[in-house]
C-alpha cells in the first residue's frame, strides 16, 4: 500500500494501524483467504487522550476483500452470447462441420478478395504455404508468416475467423461458414485432404507443423541479452 | 498587424510611435466589432492577428475547451486506415507526459464506438461468482492512478538493423510509445470480488471491437499491478485509447493492454489467440518462437538533436530524450557523442517513476566538427539496452518485435542530422 505514515500518532493507535494494514497487506498480495470472515478492516475510534493527531489507517477504509458488493450476477445467457473463444483444446468449437468443397465456396465468396484466390494472394495476410521439411527460419530468414508456416493452433484460426473476418463484415459468418473457410484455409495449407469434413474433432486434433516451435518467454531483465 | 512596419523602424525597446500607433488601431477594430467576433475565432487564431503588443489590446476571453497556440501543430503520423496506427511526435514533446490526443494508437479493426451508459464488464470462467460490472460500477471501487508508458512491442523495428534508413524521424521510428496519467480499478480488487479460484492460472481480455481483440494474460500480473483503466491525463479515456474502460498492463506491451475490454475470463490455460501465437511472438535463431513475452527491456532513445533538426552553430547544444523499461525504474542513462567508443552520465528528471517514461537530459558544447550520438538505458535489474548486433547476435537477424536496441544519430559537420544505429 502506499504512503503508510506511523508518525503522529500515538502508540495503541500506531498498533491498530499495523493491524489494519496486515489485512489489508493481505489483499495486496492476492491472499484473500488470509483475511477472516468479519475480520475488523476499520481502526477502532482513536483515543482522544493519547492521539491529537490523525489517527486510523492511512488512506481510510475499505470493506473486506470480495465484499463491496458492487456490480451484479452474471446471467448464463449473457454469458453464453460473449463467451465464444475457442481454446487450444478445442473447448468452444461449436456443432457443425464443413466439406472442403463446401469450404472452398465459402471461402471464394467471402475471402478470396483479400488472401487470393488460393490464400497465397493479397492484398492482406498470406494465409497459406508450408516451408521446405517444415523449417522455422524466421528469425535468420525471409519466410512467409502463413498458417501452415507459423500458426501453432489450428483452433485459433476458427476462433479468428468467426469473431473477425471477413473483415468487411466481421463476426457475419454462421459456424457452418467458419467451418468451410477453415477448410479451404487448411487444405490450401495441405493439412487436410480434399475430401476431408472439417469438424470440432479434426480442428482440436489436427498437429499443425510449427506446434513445438514455440517456448515460454526467458527474458529476466538483468545483465543478459536474451 | 502592423509588424512589418515596426520591424522596420525597431528602437532597442520594441516599442515606437507606429507601433503603438498600430496598437490603438487594433484595439479600436476590436472594440467595434464587438460581439460579432465569434469566442472560437479567437480561442483558435482563426483569422485573429496578433498585436504587435499584446500588453496594449484586450486580450482573448476565456473558453470553454482550451485550445493550442495556433503556431504549435503537433500531429499524429497516420498510416493504414482502419488497422492501422498512428504515431506520437516525440521530438515535439516536452517532460513525460503525452498529451491524450497525441497518444499513438494501433487498432486492429477500428475505434469502436461505445455509449458509456450501455458498457458492460463481464468476468466469468474460474470464479466463485461470475458478475458483471458496469461503467459506474468500476468506479465506485476503490480507485488506482500512477504514470505508465504505453509501448506497442513492433515499435522501432526500423532500427533493428545496422543500415537503417537515416531519414527517419524520433516519430517515424519510435512514435509507439506514448505516457500517461491512468486511474482505475485494480484487477485483484476486481478478481477478489468475484473470487477467482486458486488454480486459475490465466485469464481472456477481450474487447469489444470489431477485431474482438482478445489476449491471454497470467493471473499473477493482476495480482502485481494490473487496472482497468478508466481516466487518462485527467480526464476520460479518449475513444482511441479504450473507452470508456481498458486493460492496462504496466511495462508490458501494448497489444496486451486490451482496449474496450467486455470480457475476462478466468482459465488455467492461456487461449491461444491470434495475437499472441502468429503475432506477437518472437522467432529466434535456434529455430524456436518466444511466445508470452511480455515485458518491455529497456530502452532509451534521443529526441533532440534529431532527423530532420539541422543544428545552426556550434556551441551548446541540450541532448535530450526518453528512457524507459518496462521491469521497473531507470537507473542510468548512457550518453556518446562519439558512435558508443566512450560514454558520459546523463541527468534524469525526477522523480524517475516505474515502467513510465524518463527524461533525460545531456548538456553538449559541439565543436562543428562530426559527431554520432546514442543513448543506452540501464535499468533497475541492471539490464543494460544492447547494440544491435548484440540483440541479432541473441535472435537472430529478422527476429519480431522487442526492438529495443541502441538508436543513434549522426551530426555532420553541417549540422544536419541523421539516424544512425552503429
Amino acid at each position: 500500500m502506499r504512503g503508510r505514515r506511523h508518525a503522529r500518532m500515538g502508540p495503541a493507535t500506531a498498533i491498530r494501524v499495523v493491524l489494519a494494514t496486515i489485512v489489508i497487506g493481505a489483499v495486496a498480495v492476492g491472499c484473500a483467504a488470509a483475511a477472516p470472515e468479519g475480520a475488523p478492516t476499520e481502526a477502532a475510534a482513536p483515543d482522544a487522550s493519547t492521539s491529537t493527531g490523525p489517527s486510523g489507517p492511512v488512506g481510510g477504509t475499505r470493506p473486506a476483500p470480495g465484499s463491496f458488493g458492487f456490480g451484479r450476477p452474471a446471467m448464463p445467457a449473457e454469458i453464453a452470447a460473449w463467451d465464444r473463444d475457442v481454446g487450444p483444446d478445442g473447448v468452444g468449437l461449436p456443432p457443425g462441420s464443413a466439406t472442403v468443397t463446401e469450404g472452398l465456396e465459402v471461402y471464394a465468396a467471402r475471402c478470396a478478395v483479400c488472401h487470393g484466390v488460393d490464400g497465397t494472394g493479397g492484398p492482406n495476410d498470406v494465409l497459406a504455404g508450408r516451408l521446405p521439411d517444415d523449417g522455422f527460419p524466421f528469425a535468420t530468414d525471409a519466410a512467409p508468416y502463413t498458417v501452415g508456416s507459423y500458426w501453432p493452433y489450428a483452433t485459433t484460426l476458427f476462433d479468428y475467423v468467426r469473431k473477425a473476418m471477413p473483415f468487411d463484415a466481421p463476426g457475419s459468418m454462421s459456424d457452418l461458414e467458419v467451418y468451410g473457410a477453415v477448410a479451404a484455409v487448411l487444405l490450401f495449407n495441405d493439412l487436410v485432404d480434399d475430401d476431408a469434413v472439417v469438424d470440432a474433432d479434426l480442428i482440436a486434433s489436427l498437429r499443425m507443423p510449427s506446434r513445438d516451435r514455440f517456448v515460454p518467454d526467458d527474458r529476466t531483465g538483468g545483465p543478459v541479452v536474451r | 498587424m502592423g509588424s512589418k512596419e515596426s520591424s522596420n523602424d525597431a528602437s532597442e525597446t520594441g516599442i515606437t510611435r507606429r507601433s503603438l500607433i498600430a496598437g490603438a488601431a487594433a484595439a479600436a477594430g476590436g472594440a467595434l466589432a464587438g460581439g460579432a467576433l465569434k469566442a472560437t475565432e479567437l480561442a483558435a487564431g482563426a483569422g485573429a492577428q496578433e498585436a504587435a503588443d499584446p500588453t496594449k489590446v484586450p486580450g482573448d476571453r476565456p473558453q470553454t475547451l482550451g485550445s493550442r497556440s495556433p503556431h504549435e501543430t503537433p500531429e499524429k503520423l497516420v498510416s493504414g486506415s482502419i488497422g492501422g496506427v498512428t504515431r506520437t511526435p516525440l521530438q515535439d514533446l516536452h517532460g513525460t507526459i503525452t498529451p491524450s490526443d497525441l497518444h499513438f494508437e494501433r487498432h486492429h479493426h477500428g475505434i469502436p464506438r461505445i455509449d458509456p451508459s450501455a458498457y458492460r464488464l463481464l468476468i466469468h470462467g474460474m470464479v466463485d461468482r461470475p458478475m458483471v460490472f458496469t461503467l459506474d460500477d468500476l468506479k465506485r471501487f476503490p480507485s488506482v492512478a500512477s504514470t505508465w508508458f504505453v509501448e506497442c512491442s513492433g515499435n522501432g523495428g526500423a532500427g533493428y538493423t545496422e543500415t537503417p534508413r537515416p531519414d527517419m524521424t524520433p516519430q517515424e521510428l519510435d512514435g509507439l510509445l506514448s505516457c500517461s496519467e491512468w486511474t482505475g480499478v485494480a484487477v485483484r480488487t476486481l478478481f477478489e470480488e468475484v473470487g477467482v479460484h486458486d488454480d486459475a492460472t490465466w485469464f481472456l481480455a477481450e474487447g469489444s471491437d470489431a477485431a474482438v481483440m482478445s489476449r491471454s494474460i497470467p493471473v499473477e500480473k493482476a495480482w502485481d499491478d494490473a487496472v482497468i483503466a478508466y481516466g487518462q491525463n485527467g480526464e476520460a479515456i479518449r475513444p482511441e485509447q479504450g473507452y470508456p474502460a481498458r486493460l492496462l498492463l504496466p511495462g508490458w506491451e501494448g497489444n496486451s493492454c486490451v482496449k474496450w475490454i467486455r470480457r475476462i475470463e478466468l482459465s488455467d490455460r492461456p487461449f491461444m489467440m491470434r495475437d499472441e501465437t502468429s503475432k506477437y511472438s518472437d522467432p529466434l535463431s535456434d529455430g524456436t518462437a518466444r511466445m508470452f513475452s511480455f515485458d518491455m527491456d529497456a530502452k532509451s532513445l534521443i529526441t533532440y538533436p534529431a532527423h530532420p533538426v539541422r543544428l545552426e552553430r556550434d556551441g551548446f547544444v541540450e541532448i535530450t530524450g526518453y528512457a524507459w523499461s518496462g521491469r521497473g525504474r531507470i537507473d542510468r542513462v548512457d550518453v556518446s557523442l562519439d558512435g558508443g567508443a566512450s560514454w558520459g552520465i546523463a541527468a534524469l528528471q525526477e522523480p524517475v517513476l516505474s515502467k513510465s517514461l524518463t527524461r533525460f537530459r545531456f548538456g553538449w558544447m559541439w565543436d562543428g566538427e562530426p559527431a554520432h550520438l546514442m543513448s543506452r538505458a540501464v535499468d533497475e535489474t541492471g539490464y543494460v539496452q544492447p547494440t544491435v548486433a548484440e540483440m541479432q547476435a541473441a535472435r537472430g537477424p529478422r527476429s519480431r518485435y522487442h526492438y529495443n536496441t541502441i538508436r543513434g544519430w549522426r551530426v555532420a559537420a553541417d549540422g544536419s542530422v541523421t539516424f544512425a544505429t552503429a
